[in-house]
């Protein structure tokens, strides 16, 4: 045991394997987190999208209970079972509840298996690929969409750093300086994606998707990337953990109310954050590829768009990359503009003075063994907290983005790329040289 | 293990040369075959376009492939079996379908029905209309994108389908009428019904122009597509609220009216601008109007027989054939021969949710029709697609192929 603790303690007391270890376990955790968030936001959508039809959307997929059989139970049923365990009556109204719930014959989890059920379906279905496509890059065109957004989400912060007694570590998998870029480069690379689904499919309908594509991601891009240069001068940093950081003490970009928030600069700077907020959304909407947007698919004139000649696990590649891409979107627009993992309200800084202060209290030798132990967690408690409010502010704007989807109708093409080039371009580059003025002028 | 299959299709795309993208990049003009099976052909249509990048430079309507000879299978029964085959015309309205049918024959044979047969004709081809526009509207607005309206717009056309259950039997094959009247009265409390039914239909109506009639999207992608002028529609032999879009006031129950249509107070909407939105708008309130008549019909329905009373042509009241002679053989006259009509020829159209379906019916006497035409308003929409989709672009072909509401089983018959 001894000889494991030294090991561990040798291992991590060295910078560098602490920073390798620690980043790989922040990946994993960073792209398990992700891909499970797209499979809770397609149930999300689902279900969100039954509300507002006025229908229950997936609801009663559980798991059924004689897979339990499968695995060598012999009972048949395993409700009696218990229910008699308990010592339930069997008519009585918990029986009955029980019953109703389904519990007889399976585990109900809110239908919360559904996009499971449906990844497996997608999963066994026979793969079709057409004679007549490029093969080679029909084959690596859905790993072009897949792929970007989920390596762009590695500069993303999903909590502030935490002191262990080995070094900080940082709640971002890679705490780059040039974060914002990361991510416009690397979503910007599942253009090709697109393009080439649309190119190598050697079909109409994908063809003209493709091409709808690459010109809408490539045109929002622009008006994404100049959305937010206002914001990126007010902060003057490009580091996302950083730009989190000041927003958690001096209030975020769109909710100024506390530290140095209140200040006046900061509340004119409010009109130029609105701009681009609305800006960046569009565009985030824009890049993910959902309706109002969805020119390169909308399945009535397309059929499918860009994916049509896809099947089974490419075809769900394609449909995993938007969510992905919508995940990831979210995510930035509220780390840029809704505070990140901050809690808000001022909480952050006084949460972060407590775990110091408890810190130092547990480290005392006069130390209760419950104050030792808050010292410990004090640090990881904290981080939990800011983890869970990211999660909460992320699940709230999925719902928004899940809103949008299924009530308004889908754009023309051609006003797609006028509400670019002519309405959104113009508008930020404006913003930019306002915020200057702003900056300049009023201190 | 093998996890991708190729597939060779020698007879399909692979080889068809206009399934294929061979364009030259300079510029050529590419051939986009769109349907027969295409989400937004409503059916089978089939567009044979040719595009100019995103614009439609000619357009190629081929149409015929729900063809089940419809005209021809009328000569060979007799008149009360047609009627189930008139359900499949416009299968969105087959009680508008029967009750102009069965107008059509009643016009041969001189026939009018008593008031409360007028009447319950009336309610159940409104109610048609109605659950036709709903469905129409709604997949309007999915073509356009919005796919949340569509479902509302189910649930009120699902109401409506109830209600068919109620009075027929069946939900959608509706069969409803015979030569002669209807194969049964409306239940007790029908009234309460079709009142309910009103009141959430125009809540739901009001639901659809707050979403979608007022919706910047809506408009923009709407406003001046697909413009239908007046010449063009008269001369496209289009009809109904297609017609009445562009701006021509004709609507067959105000003009010639029918099944005492003139009793009942309701305006014809009608529009100048010919676009696809102006289509939308005409269509709420052509529904708005069609709950106007239903509430008045119901108010207004009186007591008495539902059936032509006459001795011959109609079945007898199934107490009597149990007991009488000459009912019996009434009955069975009646079920295998059906009527006895005059030779002659006639002409009969109805206002239906599509426009106007006529029925031209050429006898020589008996009970079998020697020629049944048919005028299906879908056709006469369809007919101006070649003129009016060039110069637009592609996403605009669903918008105005939904704003049609077409039917392919009424254009092909």
């Amino acid at each position: 045991m001894q000889f494991i603790i030294d090991c561990w303690n040798s291992v991590m007391g060295d910078p560098t394997w602490f920073y390798l270890i620690t980043t790989i376990a922040k990946l994993a955790l960073m792209f398990i987190l992700l891909l499970l968030f797209v499979v809770l936001s397609v149930w999300i959508e689902r279900r969100i999208a039954g509300w507002i039809q006025d229908r229950p959307g997936p609801n009663r997929t559980g798991i059924p209970i004689h897979l339990l059989q499968r695995f060598g139970s012999k009972e048949k049923q395993p409700l009696k079972k218990w229910l008699e365990y308990f010592g339930v009556p069997a008519n009585s109204w918990i029986a009955k509840l029980c019953t109703w719930l389904r519990l007889d014959r399976e585990i109900p989890l809110f239908g919360l298996i559904q996009p499971m059920a449906d990844g497996a379906k997608l999963f066994l279905k026979q793969e079709m690929t057409p004679s007549y496509v490029r093969k080679g890059f029909f084959i690596a065109a859905p790993m072009f969409v897949l792929g970007p957004p989920l390596i762009a989400a590695a500069v993303l912060p999903f909590s502030s750093s935490v002191d262990t007694c080995y070094g900080a570590i940082n709640m971002c998998v890679a705490n780059l300086n040039i974060g914002v870029l990361w991510i416009f480069a690397f979503s910007g690379l599942s253009v090709y994606g697109l393009t080439l689904a649309g190119w190598a499919s050697n079909s109409k309908f994908p063809f003209i998707g493709g091409l709808r594509a690459t010109a809408q991601l490539i045109s929002y891009e622009v008006a994404m990337g100049l959305s937010i240069i206002p914001l990126l001068m007010m902060f003057s940093t490009l580091n996302l953990q950083e730009i989190v950081q000041n927003q958690a003490e001096n209030g975020w970009t769109l909710v100024p109310l506390w530290g140095e928030g209140l200040s006046l600069q900061r509340w004119v700077l409010l009109l130029p954050m609105c701009i681009s907020f609305l800006i960046f959304v569009t565009s985030v909407f824009a890049e993910a590829n959902r309706t109002p947007f969805d020119m390169a698919e909308c399945e009535t004139d397309l059929v499918g768009g860009y994916h049509t000649e896809y099947s089974s696990m490419k075809f769900a590649s394609f449909f995993m990359g938007e969510y992905v891409a919508m995940v990831v979107g979210s995510a930035l627009v509220i780390t840029l503009f809704l505070g990140g993992w901050s809690i808000g309200l001022g909480a952050d800084v006084c949460l972060a003075d407590w775990a110091k202060a408890a810190a130092i209290t547990g480290s005392d030798q006069a130390a209760t063994c419950w104050q030792s132990i808050l010292g410990c967690c004090a640090g990881w408690i904290v981080v939990l907290l800011q983890f869970v409010a990211f999660i909460v502010k992320l699940v709230a704007f999925v719902f928004f983005f899940v809103w949008v989807r299924w009530t308004l109708p889908r754009f023309r093409f051609d006003q797609v790329m006028k509400l670019s080039w002519l309405v959104f371009f113009e508008i930020a580059v404006i913003n930019i040289l306002l915020t200057a003025a702003i900056l300049y002028f009023i201190q | 293990m093998k996890t991708s299959t190729t597939f060779d299709m020698p007879d399909a795309s692979g080889v068809l040369d206009y399934m294929k993208n061979n364009a030259h990049d300079s510029g050529d003009l590419v051939t986009l075959n769109v349907g027969p099976s295409h989400p937004a052909t409503h059916g089978v249509l089939r567009l044979k376009l040719v595009i100019d990048g995103e614009v439609v430079v000619s357009c190629d309507p081929v149409i015929g492939h729900l063809h089940r000879g419809m005209e021809k299978i009328a000569e060979n029964c007799h008149y009360n079996q047609y009627v189930a085959y008139t359900d499949r015309f416009d299968y969105l309205a087959p009680m508008s379908n029967n009750i102009a049918y069965a107008c059509a024959v009643e016009k041969l044979m001189g026939w009018e029905l008593p008031e409360r047969g007028q009447a319950i004709r009336v309610i159940s081809s409104e109610l048609s209309r109605l659950s036709s526009y709903f469905l129409g509207l709604g997949v309007y607005a999915m073509d356009v994108g919005a796919m949340t309206v569509f479902l509302y717009c189910y649930e009120e056309k699902e109401k409506v389908h109830n209600f068919y259950e109620k009075i027929c039997g069946a939900r959608f094959t509706s069969s409803y009428t015979r030569i002669g009247g209807m194969t049964r009265d409306f239940p007790e409390g029908f009234d309460k019904d079709i009142l309910d039914f009103c009141e959430s239909a125009s809540k739901t109506i009001d639901e659809m122009e707050a979403l979608l009639l007022h919706n910047k999207i809506f408009i923009d992608r709407l406003v001046g597509v697909g413009v239908i002028t007046r010449e063009m529609a008269l001369s496209g032999g289009m009809t109904g609220p297609n017609l009445r879009a562009s701006g021509v006031a004709r609507d067959l129950r105000k003009t010639n009216p029918y099944l005492g249509y003139e009793k009942y107070e309701f305006d014809v909407p009608v529009a100048q601008e010919g676009d696809c939105y102006a289509r939308f708008q005409l269509r709420l309130e052509e529904m708005r109007q069609s709950i106007r008549i239903l509430r008045q019909a119901v108010a207004m329905i009186p007591k008495g027989p539902i059936w032509v009373q006459l001795d011959k042509g109609i079945l007898p009241p199934k107490k009597d054939v149990m007991q009488g002679m000459e009912e019996l053989i009434r009955q069975f006259m009646v079920s295998t021969q059906s009527v006895n009509a005059p030779a002659g020829q006639v002409f009969f159209a109805a206002e239906n949710p599509k426009g106007e379906l006529g029925f031209f019916i050429d006898s020589k006497g008996g009970g079998v029709a020697n020629r049944l035409k048919m005028r299906s308003p879908s056709f006469g929409s369809l007919s101006i697609l070649s003129d009016l989709l060039p110069g637009h672009l592609i996403s605009d072909i669903p918008a105005i192929l939904g704003s049609f509401d077409f039917v392919q089983g009424e254009c092909d018959r």
